[in-house]
């Protein structure tokens, strides 16, 4: 492509597969065994790994070939919105880890310990001690493109999915948003929300609009609840900080009132200093002097 | 694999043409895709759901009302016409990395159990890599697998289309071996030889283009499309009066980003 100056840029094909990647499936072709088994072991490295605690289900240890019933899953993505659940849901104390994902990409590496920094990288399962159907999953890292699926499979894959309805909290950049005016004038943070078909409960914020769409890990589970017929909604937040910030975890609030929610959260006043703590918690670990 | 909406029995597609686009140079097979769903007002039927393309959702880019514009749509769906015995399926993300090849199997299973009469691939390739003869005349093209070439091949010869050049597979050393290459065309080599291996009846329609306001190409694909096809019959022969049939969907607005911070200037 030609700019207004004369020069010559190779712009990056918007298609799928470019002509790179046929040069890699030609040489893919003519992969020796040690070449086919570096490429085994590096997806072998990229597998999701989903580990449930015996405490989900007291009855049995053992939940590879049972599946355990579920009423609500909640889910927070980035730190924003786990940083909101944890404080405004988690707080009340009658939650109990179950479980959590072990992955690896180029991006993170999930650390296995239940007791979290906002800094960690983790993705932790919560079960509520008086309704064990009701599930929380706290996901503070990044699932890469090719492991989306099998996040998908392992974790709707252990849940009897009757009567189930599906919850998630995420946010994005407000640069993401399109609009016909300039997302500078936008007032952010602000909330938009995307439902499936079998979803019929009001939703707290004004639908998102097209032409925008979501992608990665929500897009995913929205995508797998609309094609299962799973009643879902997605609460997106448009933020204009890329860090852990209390204006955009305080933007998540009108959730608190959804169906999903409004039984779970005990105690508001004590969640504003929790908040507090935990974004303070966060600028020390941040800080490059200590 | 496919999965019809709403749990209903999945409708049958014997006998229909299915159209579909390869995500391809300038994404002109998708744009097409959409003016054929949004002007015949099609409606969904069903999701292809796979783990070969990367995730996405939206509200329904075909909105017309303010009822239908709360729709979820996802990332690769089927849309129907059986009025006139037409499935379309519409690819919305690119190809989670090295799984295109799973993806044309998968595709090509599906085509062979829904028993289509036909197959249409709408697709591209860069106009940058045209030779010398290429660079004159139409930037439209087909190809044919054995198994159509006997319904349709004289209705090509007919129409005056262009067949899709084979270019030496050694330029310069060996002239004599001659293989197709579709640069920037995404899948579309694959699909086509993969068929032509199966006997799966599919033709290939692409435009030559480049990146950047695709939408005239999309224009200029459906109506190539059309003129096979004949799905908008326009009264006069005039091809402009054909153009302005075919209806944007609303998901194309703000194509090119948000609008312009006012102190910029």
């Amino acid at each position: 492509m030609a700019t207004f100056f004369g020069e010559v840029l190779a712009v990056p094909s918007r298609a799928g597969v470019d002509d790179d990647e046929e040069a890699a499936l030609a040489l893919e072709r003519e992969e020796t065994p040690e070449d086919r088994e570096i490429r085994r072991e590096l997806e072998k490295k990229r597998e999701v790994h989903v580990l449930w605690s015996s405490k989900l289900n007291a009855s049995t240890g053992n939940f590879t070939d049972e599946q355990f019933p579920c009423s609500k899953f909640i889910m927070a993505i980035g730190h924003n919105s786990v940083a909101f659940l944890s404080s405004f849901v988690l707080n009340s104390g009658c939650w109990e880890a179950v479980g959590s994902v072990r992955l690896w990409n180029e991006w993170c590496r999930t650390s296995n310990t239940t007791s979290v920094l906002p800094t960690d990288t983790f993705c932790l399962f919560y079960k509520l001690i008086s309704d064990p159907t009701v599930l929380l999953c706290q996901c503070n890292c990044y699932v890469a493109e090719d492991q989306q699926f099998q996040w998908l499979e392992k974790v709707f894959g252990c849940m009897r999915e009757k009567d189930l309805q599906v919850t998630i909290l995420s946010t994005c950049p407000v640069t993401d948003y399109k609009t016909p005016e300039s997302t500078l004038t936008l007032p952010s943070p602000f909330l938009k929300a995307l439902k499936t078909k079998e979803y019929k409960e009001t939703v707290c914020c004004p639908l998102l609009e097209q032409p925008n769409i979501i992608k990665d890990l929500p897009a995913a589970v929205l995508s797998y609840c609309q094609v299962w017929q799973i009643p879902a909604v997605l609460y997106q937040c448009y933020t204009d900080v890329i860090k852990l910030d209390a204006v955009t975890i305080e933007a998540f609030k009108p959730v608190l009132s959804s169906k999903n929610l409004r039984n779970l959260v005990k105690d508001v006043s004590k969640s504003a200093e929790i908040l507090k703590k935990l974004v303070a918690t966060n600028e020390i670990c941040n800080n490059i002097y200590t | 694999m496919f999965v019809p909406c709403g749990g209903s029995a999945p409708a049958s597609f014997e006998g229909f043409t299915l159209l579909l686009p390869a995500v391809s140079v300038g994404n002109v097979g998708q744009l097409a895709v959409d003016l054929l769903i949004s002007t015949f007002d099609m409606p969904k039927v069903g999701y292809f759901y796979t783990d070969c393309l990367v995730p996405m959702v939206g509200n329904n880019p075909y909105a017309t009302t303010e009822v239908n514009s709360t729709e979820l749509s996802i990332n690769a769906e089927v849309y129907s016409l059986p009025s006139k015995k037409l499935v379309v399926l519409q690819i919305r993300s690119p190809f989670v990395k090295n799984k295109y090849r799973l993806f044309c199997q998968t595709l090509l299973s599906w085509v062979k159990s829904s028993r289509c009469a036909k197959v249409i691939l709408l697709s591209s390739s860069h106009a940058y890599q045209r030779d010398d003869q290429q660079l004159h005349g139409t930037p439209l093209r087909y190809l044919l697998t054995p198994a159509i070439q006997k319904t349709a091949g004289d209705l090509m010869q007919r129409l005056n289309w262009k067949e899709m050049e084979k270019i030496a597979a050694y330029p310069g050393a060996n002239d004599a071996e001659m293989v197709l290459h579709i640069p920037g065309g995404g899948i579309t080599k694959l699909l086509f030889s993969e068929s032509c291996s199966n006997g799966i009846p599919m033709a290939v329609l692409l435009k030559f283009c480049s990146e950047g306001d695709n939408i005239p190409d999309a224009f200029s694909l459906v109506n190539y499309l059309n003129e096979w096809l004949q799905l908008i019959r326009s009264e006069s022969s005039d091809a402009k009066a054909t153009l302005l049939q075919w209806k944007i969907p609303r998901s194309w607005r703000l194509l090119f980003g948000s609008g312009l911070p006012p102190a910029l200037f």
